[in-house]
């Protein structure tokens, strides 16, 4: 895992690395990375991935409104707000 | 005070021994008095508990009882409730107060009990000592200079210490078990979809499941039976008929056939094999027949598990912005420095951590070789488990490697904290439910004793433990909080 | 260099469920910001899925309109990437296993029919609103869009040219319609395309670079962007170049496509199975069921017309391309009563001018079927002609009146009796006896001079066929 890689998985999740905390991570992540490589002691060609751990199948829901307006309650401790609309910093597109 | 067990508080309350308010007051006490050692709580909810005890009070002189009327309980502070800061131990949420409350809550509240305050935890539920809250670490309230356990680390220091007779948890590696065997109380992780997740905030979402800490295998069955059931709130919640585990525990006791994994015994100091032996002899002494198994795959578990987990999470996580709710940075100019700042702030080391690995994971090129690498390796260990429970009724070994270690001693070393949960990962891989109850002392610190059933087999696993827990004592030792 | 075109397009439908895919907010369009998003919609730390069965039936039957295969078990995946309109910083989506894949359907080019393969339709949530023109240093989001179900629609790269893309485009924007599972409203954002446009030689095996054109909302701005960015790339290729492949946006008042600033760096979406959600199963029992609820397709509905009611390949396009229309018109022929091509040019040319001046939408006319058949038998069985047809029509539009109150009150009726039309054409001849003669010498043309001439002694009310069938016979040569 280089430097490089690290910035770019960086910046993927949106979050700062110091330059000078780069190398701790870097290390900290191969370690792991290592512990991880030993599920190749496995052989699981012909095994199927598993995503949940019961055989369920979705719940499938009535179409029906059943929300009302809370804007004013989600809002309640966000100053980022104008108008009812949430604030970000200008996008130019 | 002698009520310690929920069991003995129901009973003083409805035979009016005993009002809510007193045994309120009385916890509110304890919190007062250890908190500052231990730091179990984030917050503490003196006002509102003593008002919900006076309405459980009155509405119990009207003849209106529900089965946990009055029951104090603490609520790990990963569950969303209504009005009240919930900050997942992080200073991305610190100032968070949820508009509603989580299915465990809201099933908690109207059965009656009394919410004393949100416990501290590791941050988004990732650690293994609650070293990593924002809050401050929780101590082990057996010897404050060492770990808990975690995540659920405030959850089961308060009832260890005694400050609360319950709490709840979530265990996604082992975050109830662990935490219960280093602390000496019971812990128990039902099967995954058991117990609603709505409400409690994500962190391996095919992993994490709810549970609660008390101090007898029965008062986590009188618990289990409020907060389990199907939420149609949550699409990954099962539709299996809940029992009345409460009823099924108490029933007289059947020997089972038990398998112990060669795998559990693996390099187990010496002090800690001889308390495993002696709780097998006992369980051997009831006349259950113990059979040696083999869970080949289940060391490969932390690996999966590190993949999958941060994988999950590093997902989960994404919604922490800064835009809707929670911490945001001031003074950005771009809404990529509203990100990558926001974040950068409001995450701890052990967060961002996760999150590296979990994108790293899931990235193209290397989603094949890690994420569906790790979902095979839990497909062979839940096969495993398949071909082990078609031979023996439930799985035991010990819950940790070993009792307590000392704050900072793993921090630096995060493998080392990973492989900690050797034993309890691939229960959560594998969707089982499992219980940590108390097994001995090395060194004046607990250690516990794993029980692992199949899916939906938690009334054999209580059934066991409520057993094991008539014939022995461990699990009413407690701390001697005065020489904290 | 002329090159071939190669495009494909994606297009989003928003389907027109009353609540969210995965939430249960209203999905009502034009509302103040921010008051349909709960706690879901919004992200909040906590909350999950629950996924919408409409969503899914909708989905299965625009599969089964494209004769596609529906899969019995589907997966959603998380696709993911930072956008303040994104809440969760990832937008469930499907990946490996959409619900419908492979499909195909027929569009005209020309007089002929060409097949466009449709590669997959899948499931998603639609993301927020970005509005970065309302404050000074603030981009605004307003977030009740978000959560909104949406199909995406892929089709093969089988298009060679704008007017194709644009007849696909249209194919399936009746087909959602006729369907009902959308409203087709386009300046609404409920029907929205991405086009994907390479170039190559003739001679050329392989696929050229391709650039992603995002968002149009018209069938004109598909039109002019896609033969903006044949030309653009023609260019490119021309002077020796390379497309780059990227994202691009159109400018429809500058009529050009450009990059999108913020989709330069390639997106690394790390798509993977939704922890949160299960496999969606449907079972082919399900899927008949599903398909016995379907409507008759256009396509059906062109055969059947053109072959039932002896319509012209224009007039039958028009009808159907509105499922209203279609319905309409076989209201008014279902009596058998009126020739159904005579009925389609009412239709097409009076009733839908009317429309159109009054901007009325189809389903909201206030002429009934009915009320349209009782007129035109009038017009039919002579009692007015045509003319005076049209002009009652246009008082139907604006009363409730039946056509016969109209036509009495106004004493509006035509001459249609033989002995009293002979009266007017003798008139007509005598006042005009030297025409006459030239036209018995060779000056046919005059023949519609007298026509005129008796209509307008009858004051228009003479039935124009019985005048022609009189002035026949008395001018025989």
């Amino acid at each position: 895992m280089d430097k490089k890689t690290i910035l770019k998985i960086a910046n993927l999740a949106k979050i700062e690395i110091d330059d000078s905390k780069a190398n701790e991570i870097k290390t900290n992540l191969e370690k792991i990375l290592n512990l991880v490589d030993e599920m190749n002691q496995v052989d699981t060609d012909n095994i199927e991935p598993m995503s949940h751990p019961l055989n369920l199948k979705q719940y499938l829901r009535d179409d029906e409104v059943t929300e009302n307006n809370k804007r004013d309650l989600f809002q309640e401790n966000n100053k980022n707000t104008a108008d009812g609309y949430y604030k970000v910093p200008k996008i130019i597109d | 005070m002698e009520y310690k067990t929920l069991t003995e508080i129901k009973e003083a309350i409805h035979s009016k021994k005993l009002s809510s308010c007193e045994i309120t007051k009385y916890y509110l006490e304890k919190i007062k008095k250890y908190n500052n050692k231990i730091n179990a709580f984030i917050t503490i909810l003196e006002n509102q508990a003593l008002d919900k005890a006076k309405k459980i009070d009155d509405e119990i002189v009207k003849g209106n009882i529900k089965n946990l009327s009055g029951i104090p309980i603490a609520q790990k502070d990963i569950f969303c409730t209504k009005g009240i800061k919930t900050t997942c131990g992080s200073k991305m949420l610190e100032n968070f107060i949820s508009p509603y409350d989580a299915t465990v809550i809201e099933k908690l509240e109207n059965a009656g009990t009394i919410m004393l305050g949100k416990t501290n935890m590791d941050e988004f539920a990732m650690g293994s000592s609650n070293e990593t809250s924002h809050f401050g670490d929780v101590k082990n309230p057996w010897n404050t200079n060492y770990v808990p356990g975690g995540s659920s680390g405030g959850s089961a220091a308060c009832v260890a210490a005694g400050m609360s007779p319950c709490s709840t948890g979530t265990d996604t590696g082992g975050s109830i078990r662990q935490p219960a065997s280093l602390t000496g109380i019971c812990g128990i992780k039902p099967t995954y979809g058991r117990v609603s997740r709505y409400g409690m905030i994500a962190f391996a979402s095919s992993l994490d499941q709810a549970g609660v800490f008390t101090r007898t295998a029965e008062d986590c069955a009188m618990l289990l039976n409020e907060i389990s059931g199907y939420d149609s709130k949550d699409s990954t919640s099962s539709n299996e008929p809940v029992p009345n585990y409460l009823e099924e525990c108490r029933k007289k006791f059947k020997p089972v056939k038990i398998g112990l994994p060669k795998e559990f015994l693996d390099g187990l100091e010496d002090s800690v094999r001889k308390i495993f032996d002696d709780a097998v002899l006992i369980l051997e002494k009831s006349g259950c027949r113990i059979k040696e198994i083999s869970l080949k795959t289940s060391k490969l578990g932390v690996s999966a598990y590190q993949v999958v987990a941060p994988a999950e999470c590093s997902s989960n996580l994404s919604r922490f912005d800064g835009v809707r709710f929670g911490h945001r940075a001031k003074d950005v100019s771009t809404i990529d420095e509203l990100y990558k700042k926001s974040r950068s702030e409001g995450f701890g080391n052990e967060v961002k951590r996760r999150i590296l690995v979990g994108t790293y994971a899931l990235s193209a090129g290397y989603y094949d070789a890690y994420y569906i690498k790790a979902q095979k390796i839990r497909n062979v260990i839940s096969q495993e488990f398949r071909e082990a429970f078609d031979e023996v009724d439930l799985i035991i070994g010990p819950t940790t490697p070993d009792s307590a270690f000392k704050i900072g001693e793993k921090l630096d070393d995060p493998i080392a904290m990973y492989l900690s949960d050797v034993f309890t990962v691939s229960t959560n891989l594998a969707g089982l439910p499992a219980i940590s109850i108390p097994m001995g002392l090395k060194n004046e610190l607990p250690i516990g004793l794993q029980i692992i059933g199949n899916h939906f087999d938690e009334s054999k696993i209580l059934s066991l433990s409520h057993h094991y827990q008539q014939i022995t004592d461990w699990h009413s030792m407690m701390p001697n909080m005065e020489t904290l | 260099m002329t090159y071939q075109a190669v495009i494909g397009l994606e297009i989003h439908v928003q389907l027109k469920t009353k609540s969210k895919i995965f939430s249960g907010a209203s999905t009502s369009f034009g509302n103040e910001p921010n008051t349909q998003a709960c706690a879901v919609d919004l992200g909040l730390p906590g909350v999950l899925p629950v996924l919408n069965k409409e969503a899914v039936m909708m989905a299965v039957k625009f599969g089964l309109a494209v004769n596609a295969q529906i899969q019995n078990n589907s997966i959603f995946a998380r696709k993911n990437y930072f956008y303040p309109d994104l809440p969760k910083g990832y937008q469930i989506s499907q990946f490996e296993i959409p619900i419908v894949s492979k499909g195909s359907l027929k569009i005209r080019v020309g007089d002929d029919f060409k097949e466009i393969r449709i590669t997959r339709a899948h499931l998603e949530e639609d993301a927020g609103k970005s509005i970065h023109d309302m404050f000074n240093n603030d981009s605004a989001i307003d977030l009740n869009r978000a959560g909104t179900p949406l199909i995406e629609i892929v089709s093969e790269p089988d298009m060679t040219s704008a007017n194709e893309a644009v007849e696909y485009l249209r194919t399936i924007h009746t087909l959602v319609k006729y369907l009902d599972i959308c409203d087709g409203n386009m300046q609404e954002g409920s029907f929205r395309c991405d086009a994907n446009i390479s170039l190559k030689k003739s001679t050329d095996t392989k696929l050229g670079i391709r650039a992603e054109i995002k968002n149009i909302n018209s069938f004109k701005f598909v039109e002019q962007a896609i033969n903006y960015e044949i030309e653009r790339q023609s260019e490119i290729l021309d002077s020796g170049g390379e497309v780059v492949q990227e994202t691009r946006l159109y400018d429809p008042a500058k009529n050009q496509t450009r990059s999108m600033r913020s989709k330069e760096e390639a997106n690394d979406y790390r798509y993977f199975p939704d922890p949160d959600l299960l496999p969606v199963y449907i079972d082919d029992q399900d899927i008949k069921s599903i398909k016995s609820t379907m409507p008759e397709l256009p396509e059906e509905k062109r055969i059947r017309f053109m072959r039932d009611y002896s319509l012209s390949e224009y007039d039958t396009s028009v009808l159907i391309s509105d499922k209203n229309l279609s319905s309409y018109f076989e209201s008014v022929i279902k009596s058998k009563k009126l020739e159904p091509k005579n009925v389609a040019n009412w239709i097409l040319t009076d009733l839908l001018g009317l429309a159109n001046k009054n901007r009325t939408a189809i389903n909201e006319l206030p002429i009934t079927p009915d009320r349209l058949e009782q007129l035109l038998i009038f017009v039919h069985d002579g009692i007015i002609s045509n003319k005076q047809g049209k002009a009652v029509l246009e008082k139907m539009w604006d009363t409730s009146k039946t056509p016969k109150e109209i036509i009495d009150s106004e004493g509006i009726s035509q001459e249609s009796n033989e002995n009293e039309i002979n009266k007017l054409v003798d008139k007509v001849l005598e006042n005009h006896y030297k025409s006459v003669e030239e036209y018995m010498k060779g000056k046919d043309k005059l023949f519609g001079f007298f026509i005129g001439e008796v209509m307008k002694e009858s004051k228009g009310k003479a039935n124009p066929k019985i005048v022609n069938k009189i002035l026949r016979e008395r001018l025989k040569k």
